[in-house]
């Protein structure tokens, strides 16, 4: 069965008039070209959003959005035939999070995607900071949208169980996902992420990585910061124009001849101060894609310190070796060179029997070998860990080369399609004005 | 109605206001002068008289006035500056063609002055304000000094645009008296003029019976007028502002893009266009705020003083009627002296007349005058919109012709819009 994906290219630049529908499905048709098996055989779409209330884990009455996720299968559709009913679930945001936090903990080694912001950020004024303002429910619909796309585009998450069940199961995924057990082992990568530890011989390439992530972190943070304000003053400047269309129209109403073109004045005057809310929504979703790339620094921050904790075990693994051989050595040769309270002890108090030193020597060599198996482990899981992590890490910097460079893209087209309307407010209003 | 021509009996009832000052003044033109044509009031009223046969469109303009050249000058006393006035003209009642005099701020409030006494209902362009806008902490800097030397060129050529002012000796002398200061010394009356003038403004409410219809329609207009001129004024210094906070923030998110261009590899490239892209829009909103302030601030300010001018004209003519009024009160209650009592109210009932008639003709033309200047102020700014934008359209487009052409042969087959 083999999936038409929808359009033929990513024909961003030419078509500048794009909704901002289009433009998500520009990004979205970029993932899907990609082709995994998964994207080959289903089609998702986080279709809508809705309210709910319900009563909360401490019997309180809580208002809540849910979404609702389509999927159906991707075969060409018959001529004249309508496409297959979808399956549908609704899931709300903290399920997301559930399976996000499974992915984190199930592939340390891999970028996981981000999802869309909990609590809106980076606002300006007229922009609602209110989880439940339809706007900002409408831009996290994209957003878990994209995340969903995103994971069914990986070559490796993709073939996760939990993921087909997240998307097909409504009612036993949870069930079947915490029974993975992965919730163990988060507190455990909670503290291998707050953890203070030095490795001496930190890979150059993770650090080079962390350290361009870090970088990357604060310049959109701060660019976002920024775009906000300007959007603000922005807004400002468009919505003082308002005031001329109210003057215009009551200076017409004393005037003969000049009050038939100051009053058509005024209604362009008018809807250019209207134009810029459309106009800053947009943005919003340039302002989101943004947003998605500053998110992912931190799973990409993750995948090094994760990187940094194997190489830390390696090291300790290996030192712990040393000091067993170490240990071992003295015991054979009698010498005391590492200070032990049991060496001191039998210094003191006499040395023990022949049969006790083989006992220990025996004890020591078992350990050793232990340990010896140990370093062999954890030099396996370092190389294993680089070798995929790294595949991911190329596949992640050609990902978010092209898809932002798409976003500085549609940037552009939105200035442009701004430009246009302004040419086209002010011709009108010059053309009353001549009418004056 | 264009207002450009003038009714037939306006010179005549024109001369009847002040009749001693203005015979006073021609008189006192030199014949020593050289001039020809002897300064007579009946000769003014026939150059006046062909003027009018002719229609007077913008063509026919003969006094060509710039003002330029502000010059800080300091004394003992004090620091001014004066400005160049250069006159350039064909009128047969200049001896020569070109002039160019001195003046100070000072000077044109005397001239300006002067044509209100003279033609006390007649629409005297306003002058820029005397004192300095609050927010200003230096009365000469260079901001201040251009927007008052264009203002003050504005002045100059209002008045030579009209078509009795233009004529008045007081303007011929400002505009070619070497020196004005023993001009200004002349002329009686300057302050009981004052005097009269303050009497006016406490007498408009008493003793004026009613305006007549047409009068108090002007009056309510002035007032709307007024206000809506000062919305659209405020108005337009917001936008001022807004757009300058505006910049203020492009000047720092520019940068940023180029900031993080440090950092990448293959985006390095499309970021730091962005950056540029920011910057050049940014250019360009300032050029546009600049804009506004040079064309459509100025005029709407203009128009401002004018309907405080409009206001005074309005007092002065009610104060007029109201004279009248009184002086007929009294011929009709008093028994005694009635024959030199109804002398001075003939005379008064003619300067009324002709006060009213002066106004109505003035309106119409300071109307058309309005139109035309805040016709063109707006248009101009629109203008200057489109543009601001074509512009920004124009750098946004280049970035997206660029993009596409670092692009591999990903994209085929689309339009360029």
């Amino acid at each position: 069965m083999m999936a038409e994906s929808g359009s033929s290219e990513v024909a961003v630049i030419g078509n500048v008039d794009l909704t901002s529908t289009e433009l998500e499905n520009n990004i979205i048709n970029t993932m899907v070209e990609r082709g995994t098996a998964l994207l080959r055989r289903m089609e998702i779409n986080v279709a809508e959003a809705e309210k709910r209330t319900g009563k909360n884990t401490v019997n309180m009455q809580e208002t809540y959005t849910v979404y609702l996720i389509e999927t159906r299968p991707a075969e060409t559709i018959a001529e004249g035939g309508t496409p297959a009913a979808p399956d549908t679930l609704w899931r709300r945001y903290s399920e997301f999070e559930l399976f996000r936090n499974y992915l984190l903990v199930t592939y340390p080694h891999i970028i996981i995607p981000p999802l869309p912001e909990k609590r809106a950020e980076f606002v300006w004024h007229k922009l609602s900071a209110d989880n439940l303002d339809p706007d900002f429910v409408e831009r996290r619909r994209v957003g878990l949208e994209n995340f969903l796309l995103r994971v069914a585009s990986h070559p490796v998450l993709s073939d996760d169980e939990m993921f087909l069940r997240f998307l097909t199961d409504e009612k036993r995924w949870k069930e079947a996902v915490l029974e993975t057990g992965f919730q163990d082992k988060v507190d455990s990568r909670l503290k291998s992420l707050s953890a203070m530890f030095r490795v001496k011989n930190p890979d150059k390439q993770f650090t080079a990585l962390k350290h361009y992530s870090d970088d990357l972190n604060t310049i959109i943070s701060q660019l976002l910061r920024v775009r906000a304000k300007v959007a603000d003053r922005l807004y400002g400047v468009y919505k003082v124009h308002g005031n001329y269309g109210r003057v215009f129209s009551e200076w017409s109403a004393i005037e003969k001849e000049m009050g038939d073109g100051l009053q058509s004045a005024g209604h362009h005057m008018d809807t250019y101060a209207a134009s810029i809310d459309d106009i800053l929504e947009e943005e919003e979703h340039y302002a989101d894609q943004l947003k998605e790339y500053l998110f992912y620094t931190d799973a990409v921050r993750s995948v090094c310190r994760k990187q940094d904790l194997i190489q830390y075990e390696l090291e300790m693994a290996v030192q712990d070796l040393s000091t067993k051989k170490q240990q071992k050595e003295e015991l054979t040769s009698g010498t005391v060179r590492i200070f032990s309270l049991k060496g001191m002890t039998t210094k003191l108090f006499g040395q023990e029997s022949q049969e006790q030193r083989e006992s220990k020597l025996e004890a020591l060599d078992l350990s050793i070998h232990e340990g010896e198996e140990a370093v062999n482990e954890k030099n396996r899981e370092c190389k294993e860990f680089l070798q995929t992590a790294w595949g991911d890490i190329e596949r992640f910097r050609e990902q978010k080369d092209n898809d932002l460079r798409e976003a500085l893209i549609s940037y552009a087209i939105m200035q442009i399609s701004m430009c246009k309307k302004g040419i086209q407010v002010w011709s009108n209003a010059k053309e009353c004005f001549n009418k004056m | 109605m264009s207002g450009q021509t003038v009714p037939v009996d306006y010179s005549g009832h024109m001369l009847d206001l002040d009749e001693d000052e203005d015979l006073e003044v021609f008189s006192k033109a030199p014949v020593a002068d050289g001039n020809p044509m002897p300064n007579s009031p009946s000769s003014m009223v026939n150059q006046f008289r062909l003027e009018e046969d002719e229609p007077q469109d913008v063509n026919a303009k003969d006094l060509f006035i710039t003002v330029d050249n502000p010059e800080s000058h300091i004394t003992a006393i004090e620091t001014f500056i004066m400005y160049r006035v250069l006159t350039k003209t064909t009128r047969s009642e200049f001896d020569s063609s070109e002039y160019e005099v001195h003046r100070r701020y000072q000077d044109f409030l005397w001239l300006r002055s002067r044509l209100e006494e003279t033609h006390p209902t007649l629409i005297v362009h306003p002058l820029p304000e005397k004192f300095v806008m609050k927010g200003m902490v230096e009365r000469f800097n260079d901001d201040f000094i251009h927007t008052r030397r264009k203002a003050l060129h504005r002045f100059l050529n209002k008045i030579s645009e009209h078509p009795i002012l233009s004529y008045n000796q007081h303007f011929k002398v400002f505009l070619t008296a070497e020196e004005l200061t023993s001009h200004r010394k002349q002329g009686p009356g300057f302050l009981s003029r004052m005097g009269e003038t303050v009497r006016a403004v406490a007498n408009t409410v008493r003793g004026l019976k009613s305006r007549p219809e047409e009068f108090a329609a002007m009056q309510e207009y002035v007032d709307d007028f007024s206000n809506k001129i000062c919305t659209v004024d405020k108005v337009t210094q917001r936008i001022i502002k807004e757009e300058r906070e505006y910049l203020d923030e492009l000047k720092q998110y520019g940068p940023m893009y180029g900031q993080w261009a440090e950092s990448e590899g293959n985006l390095a490239e499309p970021l730091k266009a962005v950056a540029s892209c920011v910057e050049r829009c940014g250019k360009e909103t300032e050029e546009h705020a600049h804009h506004l302030s040079e064309v459509l601030v100025p005029t709407l300010h203009e128009y401002i003083l004018c309907a405080e001018t409009l206001k005074a004209v309005m007092r002065r003519r009610d104060h007029i009627q109201a004279e009248f009024e009184a002086k007929n009160e009294a011929l009709a209650s008093r028994k005694s002296e009635q024959e030199a009592l109804q002398e001075e109210v003939d005379g008064l009932s003619d300067r009324m007349e002709g006060s009213n008639e002066a106004l109505k003709g003035d309106w119409f033309r300071w109307k058309a005058g309005m139109r035309t200047d805040l016709k063109s102020a707006f248009v101009s700014s629109a203008e200057k919109n489109v543009d601001y934008y074509e512009k920004c359209l124009a750098v946004w487009e280049s970035f997206l012709l660029s993009q596409r052409a670092e692009s591999s042969d990903q994209q085929d087959g689309e339009d360029v819009s």
